[in-house]
């Protein structure tokens, strides 16, 4: 299934936007959440970006003092999943200008809207910043 | 309106949240918004549903329960606005619990929302069927998906390809109605379109045979030409990531080829070439270049490609090895890992590589690295492979070690040819990390060792120069009083020297010395210490002069304070002290442990990963425990039967066949050591083993046994001796025959009460009821049950032939998988 789940986390740990591609309960997610922080808020800079945990193979990558995991499965290509995060906070920067923790914050149902442009059921939909973005700079007009 | 509901803007909310400084508090904000969004829902307050919503958002994404919110979002989704419809679909995508009734709701809104004349709300109803549709959703909007798929408009047909990946999941039957439409998408010319349908091509590769095959005839060409047309197009900057156009479009074709030229020649043959050119044309100075090379190399990998193209792809691997970016090493490993099948010849080239690599300082790779070395292993690089390892294990981290020791352990035990090298290899594993080192394993190092008689005397000595230095580490040093208890004179007298041993001078005292000191020191646990106890218990036979020193050390623990030490100390001090004509017969070496039964039973075991850990805890007051508090199924039991569970007496488990024999041995330990607990087999035969000594030496009895077990054994000493005695057991058959037809009248009472406890108490009637009135109906019984595995014995007699007892097993597998060289083994044990 590729995506199974996108997450960003502040330096504190604490999650700022949660996007899960399959069904988790809450206790679960909560769970799933504290451990893969733990994980990975605790490796340094030359360590690779990949950490294995239960099933799933995190990806991570690290901008200020944001940082984007995404858990994809076992036969996922890594290294294409961290050039979609880049895409993704280079997406985000380029409709928020400058995007900060804040932003994603202040308009979760944004940051959502634009990854729901870009994957679909953990599969990736389109890599075209402004593809991604006429839609909703339409919508934004509209509304 | 509501008091409540007038309250806050999302913005005030947040601040609200992330003024808080403890949990406590956060609680207390967010429960507050929760009972003003609740009341506004009741009320069906319209203004604020919109905003409400998105506090719902924020709030569930901070890990609060949210389902109440689930039928605003339905509302909202019903209601003719874009913005509400929007942020409706995008709250049931994040809150909705699965639950069907919801789903059911929501179909139709959906279905209307697909028929939409606005091209953006029909994207926002693909989007959400695609993310949540189950499969009675995708039964009924299937049709309008399939519609969808040969709109005009790209936006719609990307969305829909993907909508049509989540159904056919769902549903793997419709895969059919989606193959034309799938193929027709990889003659589009926008990248999103070819991206989602190379996705949705893949998928149905996946789901049907029959799609693989028109897949194949109908994609090869196309996404060949998808290839093509990406590297020979003019600039693109819209889809160029670092100077690499559309790498995300490049590795899902890749993906799909390598679906397509799997197992067919005719298929890899047509894109041998493009994978090629892409190898060698995509640079690999950025991380986009490397992902579509990884992908790539894979596809080579995966596919029937040509040697000169496996050489390429190998060259490729061996670049990205030796790259000094953590990233570019992880994913060659993890490429290693997939090619080692393919070409293992071409990876050995790499095992020095590997081998730095386990020594990395990030886990991700150590942990890739060791998994790959234990694949590279073979009977010619086994030696030098493992020396390294050991020597790694010197240095490693310290919660790396417990990882490392497990891998060099499975490695020596499954490639070692000569028992020197293995013992010599794990007993510098148990120096450096004989704490890390499972129980499995040095029991089976124990069966090796008392295997090899004429390298006891080395290995003995050799642990106790190795005690000296290392005593912290917990595994060696139960191996090492293992030895020294069973083969002290060795220690002493220096038997059995190999030509390349260093001569050690240990005396008598010497010997006790260092087991005094696992027996004191504080780091070591019970199960050493009771070794300890029995390690002193042989030397005062062995050593005579030490004798009352080691009296005195066993008296001293006398009133520890663990029931099992104290137990032990009282009974070896009876013995020592009342007993002496017996105890040098009783204190006799081991005898031999049979190897083939403990490498067999521990296939049995490894199966069924959680065996039952004998508690620690004495018979006795484990007696009193079991009806009440462990409620342990019979099921366990009888797979205990299986098993080697019992944690404190290594020496007597795996030696069913010989019990008695040990038995008369090594009275002490099975008696005393906890083994009735560990399983319904153990029981039977410690039941034996209470008649039998009692047969000999009555007197015994006092020191051996204590509590319940004690007077029930007495009492059914009558009934006892028919089972031991050899007038039943004639013939060979009827010996294995007799013991299973005991444990099968234990099984039969009532599971509610406890084995044990009806085993004891019942004991002389189900005996008596053996040999005197027969029950020809016995109730079938689960003789072991996990997940995946369920056993069920069935008993039939004979009538006029009392001592055959038919037994029909029945195998179930619960799991999803296929067993295969599925091996069942029975430990029975002989009546002499």
């Amino acid at each position: 299934m590729g995506i199974r789940f996108v997450l960003m986390v502040n330096k504190q740990g604490q999650t700022r936007l949660a996007q899960y591609y399959e069904y988790l309960t809450l206790e679960e997610r909560r769970a799933l959440e504290g451990e893969i922080v733990r994980k990975c808020l605790a490796r340094t800079e030359q360590q690779c970006s990949f950490v294995e945990h239960r099933n799933y193979k995190i990806i991570y990558r690290r901008y200020a003092s944001l940082f984007f995991l995404v858990g994809v499965d076992n036969d996922e290509n890594e290294l294409a999943i961290l050039e979609f995060i880049h895409l993704l906070v280079e997406t985000m920067d380029k409709h928020f200008g400058n995007v900060c923790e804040l932003d994603i914050m202040f308009h979760l149902e944004k940051a959502h809207f634009i990854l729901e442009e870009m994957v679909m059921n953990g599969c990736i939909i389109e890599t075209s910043k402004s593809n991604i973005l006429t839609p909703i700079q339409l919508m934004e007009k509209a509304s | 309106m509501n008091p409540f509901s007038s309250g806050t803007r999302l913005r005030d909310m947040i601040r609200a949240i992330r003024t808080c400084k403890t949990a406590a508090e956060e609680r207390a904000v967010v429960r507050k918004e929760c009972a003003a969004i609740r009341a506004a829902v009741s009320d069906n307050d319209q203004e604020y549903r919109h905003r409400n919503l998105a506090k719902l958002m924020f709030i569930h994404m901070l890990g609060y329960p949210t389902h109440f919110g689930q039928m605003e979002c339905l509302k909202l989704i019903a209601s003719s606005g874009f913005p509400e419809k929007r942020i409706g679909y995008l709250g049931l995508m994040l809150l909705l619990d699965e639950r069907q009734e919801v789903l059911m709701l929501v179909t139709n809104s959906l279905k209307q929302d697909l028929n939409h004349s606005n091209q953006y709300i029909v994207g926002l109803a693909l989007c959400a069927l695609g993310n949540i549709c189950s499969a009675e959703m995708a039964r009924d909007l299937a049709p309008e998906v399939e519609r969808l798929l040969q709109s005009r408009d790209p936006n719609i047909k990307k969305k829909a390809a993907l909508c049509s990946i989540r159904i056919i999941r769902k549903v793997p039957d419709l895969s059919e109605n989606f193959m034309s439409p799938a193929a027709a998408l990889l003659k589009e010319k926008h990248h999103g379109v070819l991206i989602t349908g190379v996705q949705l091509c893949t998928d149905l590769c996946k789901a049907s045979p029959e799609a693989l095959e028109y897949l194949r005839k109908n994609c090869t060409e196309g996404s060949v030409r998808i290839l093509k047309d990406i590297s020979n197009s003019s600039y693109a900057p819209e889809y160029d990531i670092s100077g690499i156009a559309d790498p995300f479009l490049h590795i899902r074709v890749l993906k799909l080829m390598r679906m397509l030229g799997q197992g067919d020649a005719d298929a890899s043959d047509s894109i041998n070439d493009i994978l090629a050119q892409v190898a060698t044309k995509i640079e690999s100075n950025k991380n986009a270049g490397n992902a579509i090379l990884y992908e790539c190399v894979e596809t080579i990998m995966g596919i029937e490609a040509t040697s000169g193209l496996r050489i390429l792809a190998i060259n490729i691997l061996g670049r990205f090895l030796s790259n000094r970016d953590n990233n570019i090493r992880y994913v060659a490993l993890n490429m290693l890992m997939r090619s080692v099948v393919v070409d293992s010849q071409a990876m050995q080239r790499h095992r020095a590589t590997i081998l730095e690599c386990v020594k990395d300082s990030d886990a991700s790779i150590r942990k890739r690295a060791l998994e790959l070395v234990c694949l590279l292993v073979n009977d010619t690089n086994v030696k030098p492979l493992t020396k390294e390892l050991i020597d790694y294990l010197e240095v490693s981290e310290e919660e790396f070690k417990g990882d490392l020791t497990e891998k060099i352990c499975s490695i020596v035990e499954r490639f070692s040819t000569e028992k020197l090298w293995y013992i010599d290899q794990m007993l510098k594993i148990l120096s450096e990390a004989g704490s890390h080192v499972k129980d499995e394993v040095w029991h089976s190092l124990i069966v090796v060792i008392s295997n090899a008689a004429d390298l006891q005397g080395y290995t003995v000595r050799s642990l106790y120069k190795a005690l000296q230095t290392s005593s912290s580490q917990i595994g060696l040093a139960r191996v090492a009083l293992w030895c020294i208890g069973e083969y002290g004179e060795m220690l002493v007298n220096g038997a059995c020297m190999l030509a390349a041993e260093e001569p050690v001078t240990v005396t008598e005292s010497d010997a006790v010395d260092i087991v005094e000191v696992a027996l004191k020191c504080h780091s070591s646990d019970i199960t050493t210490r009771a070794m300890s106890l029995i390690a002193l218990l042989k030397l005062s036979s062995r050593f005579p002069p030490t004798s009352e020193r080691i009296t005195e050390l066993i008296m001293q623990n006398k009133g520890n304070l663990e029931l099992e030490l104290q137990q032990r100390s009282i009974e070896f001090s009876n013995i020592i002290l009342k007993h002496k004509n017996i105890k040098t017969s009783l204190v006799e070496r081991m005898p031999v442990l049979d190897e083939s039964t403990y490498m067999g039973r521990k296939e049995v075991s490894s199966q069924d990963v959680p065996a039952v850990k004998t508690s620690k805890t004495a018979p006795s007051e484990a007696l009193l425990n079991l009806p009440n508090g462990v409620k342990k199924p019979p099921a366990v039991y009888m797979g205990d039967l299986l098993d080697l569970s019992s944690d404190d007496v290594p020496a007597t488990k795996p030696s069913t066949n010989d019990f008695l024999q040990d038995l008369l041995g090594d009275l002490a330990v099975p008696v005393s050591s906890g083994a009735p607990l560990s399983g319904g087999s153990d029981i039977l035969m410690d039941l034996l083993s209470i008649g039998s000594p009692i047969q000999n030496d009555s007197s015994l009895s006092n020191s051996v046994s204590t509590g319940a077990v004690n007077s029930s054994a007495v009492s059914s000493l009558a009934s006892l001796s028919s089972l031991t005695s050899p007038s039943i057991s004639v013939s060979p058959e009827a010996s294995i025959v007799d013991p299973l037809r005991g444990m099968d009248q234990i099984k039969r009472q009532p599971p509610s009460t406890a084995p044990i406890v009806d085993l004891m108490d019942g004991l002389s009637n189900h005996v008596v009821s053996v040999a005197g009135s027969e029950k020809l109906d016995f109730l079938p019984i689960t003789a072991f049950e996990n997940n995946s595995l369920k056993t069920v014995f069935s008993f039939t007699k004979f009538p006029g032939r009392p001592q055959v007892t038919q037994i029909k097993a029945t195998f179930t597998n619960k799991s999803l998988n296929s067993y295969t060289d599925f091996i069942f083994q029975a430990a029975v044990p002989k009546v002499h």
